[in-house]
């Protein structure tokens, strides 16, 4: 198509269709008047509005989590910008490709301190992988195509667009561009050959080996989440995976340790810990995952595969790191493997000691009487929809680990949850970004009641698009990882951790259309559960668990993989002060 | 085929001795765009690296690209780091360990200001001829001096111009090269 001249909030528009974006996900606002007046005026993408902008970037995540294409959201300047920058960061940590288009105060007023004038570029500048003020319209085309480009090749992240008034008004011929070949942006997909060929070696030598997997398989693709199926198969070692890499490898199969980490399974922490060769996957070695650096793994060989060579060595020393795509770095792996016609070389007592490991039942929970052990929540949960391969979600805190340790997944793209920056909040937006994305699908955010709070006003997106999304709030009256952690440092002073003056949460479901259950005994679970799951719009549970139920097993921060705290009676005390001091 | 043995397992490592400090210098070309000097000076402060020095400047005809010279400081792992972060910023073109990679040359300027009468200020200017220093300005009472080379060097000419009156200095920090005849 030849270049035709455009405004620039035309170009916008032209350039995102020209992009393969079907949604937006926005609130509008004084400097994005001209790009809403262009939505408003076409019917090729699709726009939600949000209740706050926070809202708009999570449900971005979520969409882009849930199918594997990047999240788009549109907000205005100042406030709008500054309310997105907790999803920017949240997308930054987790490597979620989305591309952030604010609007800015005319060019002629930047600096000026102007209404709704902030400095988003400095403001986001560290908390996205990129971003760009367009102050001429001729660059605006080139500029999304190039910020999409970024988002979405290498490791994936955010990229933020700030666009002036007067660009999104101003005239310039657009025409859709050929691919993005960067000047310097080049992310290395093949993996060194010699270096994969020593890691197969080494993997194939390994008596006591281990693969760690980490969110960048999912983020990789079907090729990565494939391949490490086929490469699991071959060698036959154990498999463990960080909170972002779960469902890439199926819970079901004999080889799955569960996740590993400061609420990880017995077994995978011990058998992180005394492998002889660790096969590190799109991961990067987490403080979360390692707990105390020093008693990290001490016997191991370590295989690093990382699309981002700003991994290697960045807290724990690798022996060989591969920098690549992992989906193209297994690829090669299992041809290598085949062609040589490898053996696995594993000892006969490895499995041996997993099987120990396990037989403790790190995971073991005791539901008797009426009141309810959230473990016992998650579990008949998933025994409910397990047949439906749900999407989850999830807030931040007890809940999350619970839905992680309890509600197993065979497949990826199934398990958004906020990892690196922990943002509670996240799961009901990330939840209708996933529902928006997959209409027919079951979408469940799992929730506390104290994080379902930060972004509730998101009901009201669910109920004005009829998503049927599900909120599924293990309420248990506090911040419990913050009780927990009182409970663990400070003899149990529960400081602010109470959730006080709690709505009711039924009566607040109804009032925003969507239905409201209460659970409040174990022998309704089942029931109320099958409400919810009856109900074809949106429905909020409340289910009402044990109080001072705890998240175990926990690695205390600062402790060694083998120092888990299994047994509730351990969880009292006080630490000293430089195990107080990390987080 | 049998697979190679492994490499026997290192041994945990000893609670974790102060390893040993480096200074490096960076040779960092990027794209002459806004914000791209915030990005690299914001990455420094953001992840808690040393900056001794920092020099930036156009250095193509069209005014695209820009060299920036690090001087930085750091156990041996920081300063790996320090070039991966850096390489991962979307408008940087390359990163030169110019310290790692071998010979190079490392120039730096300062203005330093003295002020003295008599013998003071003979001996300042006996001083500055040894260290081809250069006045560039002078009053009856005073000199500013350029002087040019190693930090090493504008060091020591500041410590000795410290004893005869010194007054102010203002260094333009490091600009550095490979030696040889390829660019780094």
């Amino acid at each position: 198509m030849p270049a035709r001249e455009m405004t620039g909030a035309e170009i916008l528009v032209e350039a995102l269709v020209d992009l393969g974006v079907e949604v937006i996900f926005g609130y509008p606002g004084g400097a994005v008047l001209p790009i809403y007046d262009v939505l408003h005026r076409q019917r090729r993408i699709r726009h939600i509005l949000v209740r706050h902008e926070q809202g708009a970037v999570h449900a971005a995540e979520g969409y882009a989590r849930a199918s594997g294409r990047p999240g788009v959201v549109l907000v205005t300047s100042g406030p709008g910008a500054t309310n997105a920058v907790t999803g920017i960061t949240d997308a930054l940590m987790d490597s979620v490709p989305i591309v952030v288009i604010t609007g800015q105060v005319p060019t002629h007023l930047i600096g000026t301190d102007a209404f709704q004038e902030c400095d988003t570029v400095g403001i986001t500048r560290h908390c996205s992988k990129h971003n760009y003020l367009v102050k001429d319209v001729g660059r605006l085309g080139p500029v999304v195509h190039e910020a999409f480009h970024i988002a979405t090749t290498g490791r994936p992240g955010p990229v933020v667009i700030d666009i002036p008034k007067d660009v999104q008004v101003a005239r310039a011929r657009y025409e859709r561009p050929g691919p993005v070949v960067h000047r310097t942006y080049r992310p290395r997909i093949k993996g060194d050959p010699a270096l994969v060929e020593t890691a197969v070696e080494l993997l194939a030598s390994a008596e006591r080996p281990i693969l760690y997997t980490g969110g960048g398989i999912i983020n990789s693709g079907p090729l990565a989440v494939r391949k490490l199926r086929e490469l699991a198969q071959l060698c036959g070692a154990p498999v463990t995976s960080t909170l972002m890499g779960l469902g890439a490898f199926p819970a079901s199969s004999p080889q799955w340790l569960g996740m590993l980490g400061m609420h990880g399974t017995y077994e995978a922490n011990m058998a992180m810990n005394r492998c002889d060769v660790m096969l590190a996957l799109g991961a990067r070695f987490d403080d979360r995952v390692t707990g105390r650096i020093d008693a990290f793994s001490p016997g191991s060989r370590k295989i690093h595969v990382d699309i981002d060579p700003s991994s290697f060595h960045k807290t724990v020393r690798v022996d060989l790191a591969i920098e690549g795509d992992v989906g193209h770095v297994l690829d090669d792996m299992v041809r290598i493997w085949r062609a040589r016609a490898l053996k696995p070389a594993i000892a006969a007592d490895w499995w041996t000691e997993i099987a120990a490991w396990r037989a403790r039942d790190c995971l073991a929970y005791v539901q008797e009487g009426p009141a309810i052990e959230p473990q016992h929540a998650i579990r008949r949960l998933w025994a409910a929809v397990r047949h439906r391969d749900p999407i989850i979600t999830t807030e931040v805190g007890q809940h999350q680990m619970w839905a992680a340790q309890h509600f197993p997944f065979e497949e990826p793209n199934r398990w958004l949850t906020s990892g690196g920056l922990g943002t509670m909040g996240y799961g009901l937006p990330a939840a209708i970004g996933a529902q928006v994305a997959f209409p027919d699908r079951l979408v469940i955010d799992i929730a506390g009641e104290a994080s379902i709070l930060m972004n509730i006003q998101e009901m009201g997106t669910a109920a004005q698009y009829r998503l049927p999304v599900k909120v599924f709030v293990l309420n248990n009256e506090y911040m419990g990882m913050v009780r927990q952690w009182q409970d663990l440092t400070y003899e149990g002073r529960h400081a602010e951790s109470y959730s006080a003056s709690l709505p009711d949460f039924v009566k607040l479901a109804e009032a925003w259309g969507w239905r409201g259950i209460r659970i409040a005994t174990a022998d309704e679970l089942d029931e109320g559960i099958a409400r919810m799951l009856s109900h074809d719009g949106p429905a909020f549970v409340d289910c009402r668990v044990k109080k001072y139920a705890n998240c175990l097993p926990m690695i205390p921060s600062g402790a060694a993989h083998t120092e888990m705290i299994l047994k509730e009676s351990e969880i009292r005390g006080e630490l000293d002060a430089e195990a107080e001091a990390l987080v | 085929m049998k697979p190679t043995p492994p490499p026997a397992p290192r041994p945990a490592r000893p609670a974790s001795a102060p390893e040993p400090l480096e200074r490096h210098t960076l040779s960092v070309v990027v794209d002459n765009e806004a914000g791209v000097l915030a990005r690299i000076v914001g990455l420094f402060s953001a992840r808690g690296y040393n900056i001794e020095s920092l020099t930036v400047a156009d250095i193509s005809p069209d005014h695209a690209v820009s060299r920036i010279t690090i001087v930085t400081e750091g156990p041996r792992r920081v300063i790996d780091q320090i070039r991966a972060q850096l390489e991962r910023l979307v408008p940087v073109h390359s990163v030169t360990d110019l310290t790692e990679r071998g010979p190079h040359v490392e120039r730096e300027l300062a203005l330093v200001k003295v002020a003295g009468t008599g013998e003071k200020r003979v001996e300042a200017l006996r001083l500055a001829d040894i260290f081809r220093a250069r006045p560039v300005d002078t009053t009856t009472s005073s000199f500013i001096f350029e002087v040019s080379g190693s930090s090493g060097k504008v060091n020591q000419f500041i410590e000795l111009m410290r004893e005869v009156g010194l007054v102010e200095v203002a260094r333009t920090g490091v600009a550095a090269m490979a030696r040889g005849r390829d660019p780094a």
